[in-house]
């Protein structure tokens, strides 16, 4: 490969001045004029009930009040994967904070004001609140019509019970792999609830002009895929995707919260109800909490076995999902984890089963990870525990077992170049594995944490990019796609690829925020797919502009396109030393020929990309005979902790994650990426988690009760650790990294305090308050 | 009860019809159409709507705005009016944010800092943002960004 000039180099943001200067319009930013209106919606106050009546005739008397919705207004059922939502709660409720009627007036106080006087009779239904009330005999159906939903093809729902979705997978044979193993080791692990807490709240404005257009201002991952799902809900009433135009613009923070469709369709119908006038509606941080996605909880049961060598032999890994109200989104994480919770090992015997869960409690979704953190937590618990009963140091055990390039994956396909076990050994020496460290004071203990970690893009087989690419006078470029930047660094690593191709240094070029009207398709900003996707879909086009100039220079002074090429923003000539074409002036206006005429053009360029390779076809009893992923992006992270074992205060004295993300396309972004996205995963196992009362309410709708990480929090020293085995497919090699980086934090912390206190904790959090009783326990 | 306020904002005197129960965040938003302080949870948890009042810093969301009036409010437009200060540039420089909607109230949290107190250490900047979450970026690039200016003032 010829030596790369932009890409692999720590060039600062292209976003940063406008971050730092306060000058980023969020939607919540955009203004709208004096016209704009304001909704509030009035939410179910109980888990589970049949909506009687309402009555919305006090709040339609207040002034200033424009309209007052239910559900009946707009009876139409939505969904990504499966719809099985309505777009406002229709005859029954199935979690607290349920949209159920939504109040629109000229001010956000008026329409506060009179959402309460909507009154709305319930006959309340005994809720569902966790998995085993989902799954028991005679439960009652929180979806009685879920066999008839439309869904995807690998979506396996069991008719007449809450599973809304069955992912099993099935290799070699499970049974024969534990009676070879001399180690077996069985055990439950659960993990609860999470919210994302991007801190800026979900907000969108819709307008339904008087001509017919519906355009909606969304703060979105997925304004393309939300474009497709609007249509789909509002097909109805005649609209099309020509009709409806989504613009998003920089949104304040993602993690997946702001994937796929959930407020916004209101903001749709909204729209619709007051044709000719915008309408806003803002989250509040508690409906941030109550009434997005959260990321799921889970109830594991784990069975591994090895032989005395070390080698695992079987795996036999149960996962009951507690997915919530709906699944529409939600069931593809039980999904993906169904196909890969083997984690990053060879196992020749597998039996996964991952079951998808109606309960009344919020919607279940996609949160950075895509149910991965979930399933490590208790495999790479497992890991440790299994290597301690075979007196394997654990991780050498994970060097032994440690997937590699070729290996047959638990359905069947073979795995992508990796360069995991380089990422063990990094990690293991930036955290001195095996050397013990002295505690930095009396009754404190320092123990270590390992954990490796995958994770695939979660994506159907058909999801898409594009990009369009048009020149300048001066010789800069836009480029107009539609992946997201939610402060993952995209824009950069986007321009930093075409800088590559068209030798322009990143600073002149401009990466437009998505725009359904105008810019280039994506399907979604998630899955940590988009460098990758959405990379090779501009370098495309960055080729295709390329090759334009290169046939306009063979046309007009004759030089054979295959000794062109382009450096320092110009053309030039292998075979001609003494020709260069500078980019500014040629890529609008041409070459002038002697006899006055030009030859070129304006210079732009198309591209697109497509997995075609992927396949979602398989056998639904073994999930057998498909091609699901499209690669996985591994890696190994180590950590020091010191426990204050009065207290059980933890502190993270140090902590490294190595990752292979193929070529690093920014080097200071990806660290970046692993720097924030421990901490977030630290957050998940050290303090946060979501507490409901035994009627369904949220406890800790907020950042008092439920605390994310400050600045004081962070753990003392993180070294991110850079692997490249390159990704064949992907541009210049890069694969993702965006999700990858918080999903060994949590089994590594469970990990380090065994090590430090020979206490093993199953369940997340695990929070000082935990540690201290696990200590106290031990004692007596 | 409306009335009438006048308020220096970002070295403008500025008048504003206010009623009694606006914040401050309200009005600098939606009637002075200043953006940049942020709604992230409107009861004081996550500092994104931080403002300089009379040089120190506040929560817009938790003040009234009639409290404000005669005080002088500096927003992160407010800070220079000829491109980024050095510590802005120095948030630039290391990518020290990456979805950006914390940035207007942790730029002004450090620069309070730096007035108050030129030579902080490492502990004094993670306390001076503590108030101010950020959940993207494990704040690491926002300390070293901090502390790279005040090194550079130190000579060291």
């Amino acid at each position: 490969m010829p030596e790369l000039k932009y890409v692999g180099t720590s060039t600062t943001r292209i976003d940063g001045a406008e971050k730092v200067t306060g000058a980023t319009r969020y939607v919540d930013d955009l203004d709208f004029g004096p016209d704009l209106l304001h909704a509030v919606v009035v939410e179910s106050p109980y888990a589970h009930a049949r909506i009687t009546a309402i009555d919305k005739s006090a709040a339609e008397a207040v002034p200033g009040v424009v309209k007052v919705i239910t559900g009946q207004d707009f009876p139409y059922r939505f969904g990504l994967y499966m719809k099985d939502r309505y777009v406002l709660a229709l005859d029954r409720v199935r979690f607290v904070g349920e949209q159920v009627a939504a109040v629109i007036a000229r001010d956000p106080k008026i329409a506060q004001r009179a959402a309460k006087l909507v009154e709305v009779t319930y006959e309340e239904l005994p809720p569902i609140l966790d998995q085993a009330a989902s799954v028991c005999d005679g439960a009652d159906l929180v979806h009685p019509g879920l066999y008839d939903y439309e869904r995807v093809p690998w979506f396996f729902p069991k008719k007449d019970t809450n599973i809304a979705h069955w992912r099993k997978t099935r290799k070699g044979d499970v049974e024969k792999g534990f009676e070879e193993a001399d180690v077996v080791l069985e055990d439950t692990y659960t993990v609860p609830r999470y919210a994302h807490c991007a801190i800026e709240p979900h907000v969108a404005v819709g307008l339904f002009d008087q001509s017919g257009r519906l355009t909606l201002w969304t703060a979105s991952q997925s304004p393309h895929t939300q474009r497709n799902v609007f249509a789909e809900t509002l097909a109805p009433l005649g609209l099309s995707h020509k009709d409806i135009r989504v613009i998003s613009p920089l949104i304040g923070g993602g993690f997946g919260g702001k994937a796929g469709v959930t407020m916004e369709v209101l903001a749709a119908v909204f729209a619709i109800a007051v044709k000719g006038h915008p309408v806003k509606l803002r989250w509040t941080r508690e409906q941030e909490f109550g009434n997005t996605y959260q990321r799921q909880g889970l109830h594991a049961e784990l069975k591994m076995g090895a032989t005395s060598d070390g080698t695992i032999t079987a795996i036999e890994y149960t996962m009951h999902w507690d997915a919530g109200a709906y699944v529409e989104y939600g069931a593809n994480v039980v999904n993906a984890v169904g196909l890969s919770a083997t984690g990053p090992y060879r196992i020749p015997n597998v039996k996964i089963d991952s079951l998808c869960l109606y309960t009344n409690l919020p919607p279940g979704g996609p949160y950075r990870g895509f149910g991965y953190s979930e399933f490590h937590f208790g495999l790479e618990s497992h890991i440790n525990r299994l290597a301690a009963k075979l007196g394997i140091d654990p991780v050498e055990f994970r060097r032994k077992n440690a997937i590699v390039e070729g290996d047959t994956l638990a359905y069947g396909a073979s795995m992508n170049p990796s360069g995991l076990i380089e990422a063990i050994d990094k990690a293991a020496e930036a955290v001195e594995w095996g050397k013990a460290h002295e505690p930095s004071g009396p009754g404190k203990v320092v123990g270590k944490g390992f954990s490796l970690m995958w994770k695939a893009p979660a994506m159907p087989p058909n999801a898409g990019s594009a990009a369009f690419l048009k020149f300048s006078e001066d010789g800069s470029i836009n480029i107009s796609v539609s992946g997201m930047e939610m402060g993952q660094g995209y824009l950069t690593a986007i321009a930093q690829i075409a800088a590559e191709v068209l030798s322009i240094p990143p600073e002149k070029i401009r990466v437009e925020t998505p725009d359904t009207d105008r810019n280039a398709y994506e399907w979604q900003t998630v899955g940590s797919h988009v460098t990758w996707g959405c990379g090779n879909a501009v370098r495309d086009a960055a080729i295709e502009a390329r090759d334009r100039m290169f046939d306009t220079v063979h046309r007009a002074l004759g030089y054979e396109v295959d000794d062109l090429y382009l450096e320092d923003e110009k053309v030039k000539c292998r075979t001609a030393p003494e020709f260069e074409l500078p980019l500014p002036g040629f890529v609008i206006y041409g070459i002038q020929m002697e006899d006055g005429t030009f030859r070129g053009g304006p210079v732009m360029g198309s591209g697109a990309f497509m997995p075609e390779f992927s396949s979602a076809l398989s056998d639904p009893e073994t999930s057998q005979g498909g091609h699901p992923n499209v690669h996985y992006t591994v890696g190994a992270a180590g950590t020091i902790l010191e426990i204050d074992k009065q207290t059980g205060k933890m502190e993270i004295l140090k902590t490294a994650l190595a990752v292979d993300v193929g070529q690093a396309i920014n080097p200071d972004l990806v660290k970046g990426q692993i720097v924030g996205g421990l901490l977030q995963g630290f957050a998940t196992v050290l303090y946060e988690d979501m507490r409901f009362d035994e009627h369904g309410r949220l406890l800790n709708p907020n950042f008092t009760d439920y605390k994310i990480p400050t600045a004081l929090d962070a753990p003392r020293e993180v070294v991110p650790i850079i692997v490249e085995t390159a990704q064949p497919d992907g541009p210049f090699g890069a694969r993702g990294v965006g999700e990858h980086t918080m999903i060994p934090a949590a089994p590594m912390i469970a990990n380090a305090v065994a090590d430090a206190l020979g206490v093993r904790l199953k369940s997340m959090p695990i929070t000082a308050e935990k540690v201290a009783l696990a200590v106290e326990a031990e004692k007596e | 009860m409306r009335r009438t306020i006048t308020l220096n904002v970002n070295g403008e005197s500025r008048s504003v019809d206010v009623e009694p129960n606006d914040t401050l965040l309200e009005v600098i938003r939606e009637k002075l159409g200043i953006k940049s302080p942020k709604i992230g949870c409107e009861r004081g948890d996550c500092g994104s709507c931080t403002v300089l009042l009379d040089g120190r810093t506040v929560r817009s969301c938790l003040i009234l705005a009639v409290e404000a009036e005669g005080h002088e409010v500096v927003t992160v437009e407010g800070l220079s009016s000829d491109g980024p200060t050095e510590l802005q540039q120095s948030f630039i420089d290391h990518n020290s944010f990456q979805c950006g909607f914390c940035a207007p109230g942790i730029v002004l949290s450090a620069t309070e800092l730096l007035e108050r107190n030129p030579n902080p250490d490492e502990g004094d900047v993670r306390e001076a943002i503590a108030g101010n979450l950020c959940r993207c970026t494990g704040y690491e690039p926002i300390v070293k960004a901090v502390m790279d200016v005040v090194e550079r003032k130190a000579g060291k």
